[in-house]
């Protein structure tokens, strides 16, 4: 809602100026967005009118004017405007001013004829974005005087952005009842009386939709001027209002919409057959509304019609058909009451907002609607005269809003606000506010006024009291609440801590969208079953993630084609799997390498980073849980990854993970160059992790024994250590492969594997013999069970 | 004297000293050593010629013997010092590094700036008491809206602007509806504050489709808006580690009343007017309330036993005007050189 402070003023002008205004708007909750000057700067335009014309000699677009501007002689002035007559008030712009843009008017020359200023457009004072011609102004326009003060152009244009629940600020009369309950200062309405009719003419109203439209007022008003013009000070007060002045009768509607928040529409009479009728419109009606689209109905929306068909789209916009044009003379003026619930969604879902709209969804006072049509009445006669009819009116009593008194206890408000207010303080503010109070034993039943529809219960009152007290003066305590912490166990998965050991070991965290493209998500993972949104804001994020590598590789893509070679990146976040009629939606710790293994340094060399760094970073992260040798990584195979460098992360059976190099074709298609190493963790099964429990420290060295063996190149080294295990006694206490060799010595299709096998008692000192038959008993095991041999 | 003199003692022990004084290292000192105190040294051979004396003057020569062993012990233990100090001072000389030169191995990376953010945020309120909740980001219309007493058709459901899957399900909007399942599971009293992901069908310089609140709220049998002034002051300075003017502006949530926008003095400017608070000196950063009770019936706690307060902020939003970042969109670039800048 954007209004003029001077308009404000009329109504109630507490002794505070421009700023402090708008500050305590914001402060009682309705936010100023904006205060800005109503004109831009200029000065030295002074009011003249034109006294003769005559053509130039040289110029036939140009003419030479004299202008009375109030001096002992008058100016001559070289205008080009078409519009400029005899007799025409007009603003002058006379030697040494200056107009917005910081342009200076001189003496000039145009065409060898001497011109003493310049007769202004509307656009030239920045008071319209274009204008054709020069600004007429009014007959009682007094020559000689200053424009900007005769204008009021000094004024501020003040812009609040309200609340969905203050439709009672949508007007200057909201407005300045809460102005003036802030600042305890007497506010006064502009005087409107009933118009008599001059006439019997009527136009009947069936309200077939009682229950969203409960009152409808309409008036005939015959033979107006269609001549007549909407007079400047109505016409700056809506430029004020953020409204462009189209016509007497729009404009006039528009001004009672700005002044008492009554939304009106004034239809062409002669396009209006038989009667109004407020109903619901059928399925699939037509109606071309004045914006010139036509709108196919639905059966849920309130419409205006005559006996024939909808002439306009009730609360939200007229139809083109009935609109008020050039050579309408008799009119029919609309004043009414739509149910916030009927209007509300309504124009949103034909892809419209108007300020009527805006109005009635949020409540426009059910009590207004003659008072509007009487102010609307005055104000267009005064301009386009006419012969009014009486008001007819249609109410369904039992449909209008009902006002149920509330109950407000005195010790409520304590209690909620923190803060013990007199009585006489609380009722001094209801009673300001407009609101009916009767006095019980425990506080008071208060009856909010009409036109507050944010106030249905006790606590909006007690909201409302705060808010006009000053939240500020509410003090800051310390709640004693019990504090309902309850620590999560010692072994539970910490998602934070995981994150720190991958930024420790070099890796940055990234945070992508939630949902990507289509392309992307099937290229990693071509079987899942997608969620997709009904209205993505691109077909780029239109697609909910079920795995973390698409933000991943999209931010190495990113990264990579900013030079950036060697990038580590981490995401923890949901990923949305659909199953069957469900959707899963889990935690997911998803992580990326390419290029170096190290930073470039100097002094230490690295080569690109594999499977196996990787697999030491996830290793860090599973680690946390306390159990990470119970972690196994099986081979495996995965779509979006290199078959032979894949594998599954089990852990007590259950697949917990992921890793594996990028398939080199996905590589290619993303441009990447480089390998790229990828991995993803499930969280829940890795949630619960393991208490440590405390081994005995053994006093007795330990020992090494270390084996070379050669076995095939399909054995793994998990099964191996597993017969090293499986053969050895407790004595075991770690394993150490130390190197994988192929090559020379080596027969083709086998590989050496160098173990060191560390063995410790807790009870003796290891002798020889012991040392001997453990070995001996892993050798044979490892030749008999996985065809080892023991390497010379 | 003549009796030293006799058995050439006195010249023994000079060339001794002389012999230690030359030697230039601990090899070359050792084989002094060996020459004249060792098993068949030249002082040692001189106490085995004692008995050659006479008896009476056997313990004068033997004292005279030994005094000279001692003085070149001494000496030769003197010159290993000396010489050990050289070879060290030498080695420490010859050993010296280049500190300047950088590190060597991995160079640690860094938590995302809204993580970081989000866990001093989540570290504040633990600190106060309250635990930390998550609930799912894809939500149904009734915990994002309906429950939080935004009926359908409501103006502040059109201000959501909601990314919907299908007339139920939705990208939930805000983390309120995380309010609404804690309290549907739990009884107060309540202390909790909900982190995460939202998401609004926006994108334009100052909005991204994704971004992050914390939701905060407590329920009790007494609390009042004064607590809630209290905990959110409590927050905001220590999250901003100064003393920080706040003002709460009345406001309109569905979910609370009374509803408050909170305000801090500018933090870029210390409220004398920048571009970042648009010459107000304000900086909005959350928005709070009373729980309503419409609210509360919704999950079956009776509102005229308890109330509550709940607050909720954007974390980006915090994030940006901590480390000064001046556009939300880098956030979700992922450009190294961005996030390279956060530890």
């Amino acid at each position: 809602m954007r209004f003029s402070e001077a308009w404000l003023r009329e109504w109630v002008s507490p002794p505070v100026d421009t700023q402090q205004l708008a500050d305590q708007l914001s402060m009682a909750g309705l936010e100023v967005d904006a205060v800005e000057p109503a004109a831009p700067a200029f000065s030295g335009v002074t009011i003249g009118l034109v006294q003769g014309i005559a053509p130039h000699p040289d110029a036939a677009k140009l003419r030479i004017c004299t202008l009375d501007v109030g001096q002992d002689e008058p100016l001559q002035i070289i205008c080009g405007a078409a519009n400029v007559a005899e007799g025409m008030r007009v603003p002058v712009a006379t030697i040494g001013a200056v107009l917005p843009g910081d342009f200076k008017i001189k003496k000039a020359k145009l065409r060898g004829v001497q011109s003493f200023g310049m007769i202004c457009s509307a656009s030239e004072l920045g008071l319209a974005e274009s204008s054709v011609g020069i600004l007429p102004l009014p007959a009682d326009a007094p020559i000689g005087e200053d424009f900007r003060g005769w204008l009021s152009l000094d004024d501020h244009c003040i812009e609040v952005d309200l609340t969905p629940d203050r439709g009672d600020c949508l007007s200057l009369a909201g407005l300045a009842r809460e102005v003036g309950v802030i600042n305890r200062a007497p506010v006064s309405a502009p005087r409107i009386e009933p118009v008599a009719p001059a006439s019997d003419a009527r136009f009947a109203v069936q309200l077939l939709a009682p229950e969203a439209c409960p009152r409808y007022l309409c008036r005939v008003i015959r033979n107006i001027d269609p001549s007549a013009e909407t007079p400047i000070w109505m016409q700056e007060r809506l430029r004020r209002g953020g409204l462009r002045a189209i016509s007497p009768v729009v404009d006039v509607t528009n001004y009672v919409l700005l002044e008492l928040g009554q939304p009106m529409h004034g239809f062409d009479l002669a396009k209006l057959a038989g009667e109004i009728r407020v109903r619901m419109a059928e399925e699939g009606e037509k109606l071309a509304l004045l914006n010139g689209e036509e709108a196919s109905l639905r059966g849920d929306t309130l419409v205006i019609a005559d006996a024939e068909k909808a002439v306009a789209l009730a609360g939200i916009m007229g139809g083109a058909e009935s609109a008020v044009g050039e050579g309408t003379r008799d009119v029919l003026l609309e004043s009414a009451f739509f149910a916030p619930v009927a209007i509300s969604g309504k124009a949103r879902s034909y892809g419209l907002h108007t300020d009527s709209s805006h109005r009635f969804e949020r409540g426009v006072d059910p009590q207004l609607q003659a008072t509007a049509m009487e102010r609307a009445t005055r104000l267009l006669l005064d301009i386009v005269g006419g012969e009014p009819g009486p008001i007819v009116e249609a109410t369904a009593e039992a449909h209008l809003p009902k006002r149920e008194p509330l109950h407000l206890r005195e010790r409520r408000v304590a209690q909620i606000l923190g803060l013990e207010l007199p009585t006489d303080t609380i009722t001094d503010i209801l009673e300001r506010l407009g609101m009916g109070l009767e006095r019980l034993d425990d506080g008071w039943r208060v009856t909010p006024p009409s036109a507050r529809f944010d106030l249905v219960m006790e606590v909006d009152l007690i909201a409302d009291i705060g808010r006009i007290h000053g939240y500020n003066a509410i003090p800051i305590t310390h709640a004693s609440a019990a504090s309902a912490t309850k620590a999560p166990p010692e072994t539970a998965f910490d998602l934070d801590r995981a994150r720190l050991a991958l930024v420790d070991r070099g890796f940055n965290e990234v945070i992508t969208y939630s949902f990507v493209s289509p392309e992307m998500q099937a290229l990693v993972a071509p079987d899942a079953e997608t969620l997709k949104l009904a209205n993505p804001i691109s077909s780029e994020l239109s697609v909910m993630r079920t795995s973390l590598w698409p933000g991943l590789l999209q931010a190495a893509v990113y990264n990579q084609s900013r030079q950036t070679e060697r990038v580590r990146l981490f995401e923890s976040g949901l990923r949305f799997r659909q199953s069957g009629d469900g959707l899963e939606q889990t935690q997911g710790l998803g992580g990326l390498i390419l290029g170096a293994r190290l930073p470039e340094q100097w002094g230490a060399r690295a080569g690109g980073v594999d499977f196996f760094d990787l697999k030491a970073d996830v290793q860090a992260v599973l680690g946390l849980t306390g159990a990470l040798e119970q972690f196994r990584f099986v081979a495996a195979t995965d779509p979006a990854l290199h078959p032979g460098q894949t594998a599954a992360i089990e852990w007590g059976g259950r697949r917990v993970g992921i890793i594996g190099m990028l398939h080199p074709s996905l590589a290619k298609q993303l441009d990447l160059d480089g390998d790229v190493f990828l991995f993803e963790l499930e969280i829940e099964p890795i949630a619960e992790g393991v208490l440590p429990k405390f081994e005995k420290i053994s006093r007795f060295p330990s020992i090494r024994r270390d084996i070379a063996l050669v076995v095939d190149e399909s054995v793994s080294f998990d099964a191996v250590a597993d017969c090293v295990r499986a053969a050895a006694s407790e004595l075991l206490k770690d394993i150490l492969l130390f190197d994988v060799y192929t090559g020379e010595n080596v027969e083709t299709g086998r590989k050496s594997l160098a173990l060191g096998l560390i063995l410790q008692s807790s009870s003796q000192t290891l002798e020889d013999n012991i040392i001997e038959t453990t070995v001996g008993r892993i050798v044979d095991s490892l030749t008999t069970q996985i065809g080892a041999r023991l390497r010379d | 004297m003549a009796e030293n003199n006799e058995l050439g003692l006195d010249s023994l022990q000079a060339a001794a000293l002389a012999a230690i004084a030359a030697a230039a290292d601990l090899a070359g000192l050792d084989q002094v050593r060996v020459r004249y105190l060792g098993k068949s040294g030249e002082l040692t051979a001189l106490l085995k010629q004692l008995g050659k004396l006479p008896a009476p003057e056997r313990p004068a020569a033997g004292q005279a013997i030994n005094q000279a062993k001692v003085a070149v012990q001494q000496a030769i233990d003197a010159r290993k010092s000396a010489l050990e100090e050289a070879a060290l001072a030498e080695r420490l000389a010859a050993e010296r590094i280049d500190v300047t030169l950088p590190g060597r191995g991995q160079r640690p990376g860094g938590l995302h700036p809204v993580t970081r953010a989000l866990r001093r945020i989540e570290r504040l309120f633990a600190n106060a008491g309250f635990a930390v909740v998550e609930g799912p980001e894809v939500e149904d219309a009734y915990h994002n809206f309906e429950a939080l007493n935004i009926p359908e058709h409501h103006p502040a459901r059109a201000m959501h602007d909601t990314f919907y899957f299908d007339t139920d399900r939705l990208l939930r909007t805000h983390t309120s509806p995380v309010q609404i399942r804690v309290m549907e599971e739990q009884a107060p009293p309540l202390k909790i504050i909900a982190p995460g992901r939202v998401y609004r069908c926006d994108s334009d310089l100052t909005h991204t489709p994704m971004f992050h609140q914390v939701e905060g709220l407590l329920v009790d049998e007494q609390v009042s808006f004064a607590d809630l002034k209290g905990v959110l002051y409590e927050f905001l300075t220590n999250f901003f580690e100064r003393d920080l003017k706040l003002r709460f502006r009345p406001s309109y949530f569905p979910f609370t009343e009374p509803s408050a926008e909170v305000d801090i003095q500018c933090v870029m400017c210390d409220g004398s007017g920048c571009r970042v608070c648009k010459q107000t000196g304000w900086l909005e950063v959350l928005g709070c309330g009373m729980v309503y009770p419409e609210v509360f019936r919704h999950v079956g706690i009776d509102p005229d036993k308890h109330l509550g307060y709940a607050f909720g902020m954007g974390v980006e939003r915090l994030a940006m005007l901590r480390y000064g970042i001046d556009d939300i969109r880098l956030n979700f670039d992922n450009d190294l050189r961005y996030l390279r800048q956060f530890a």
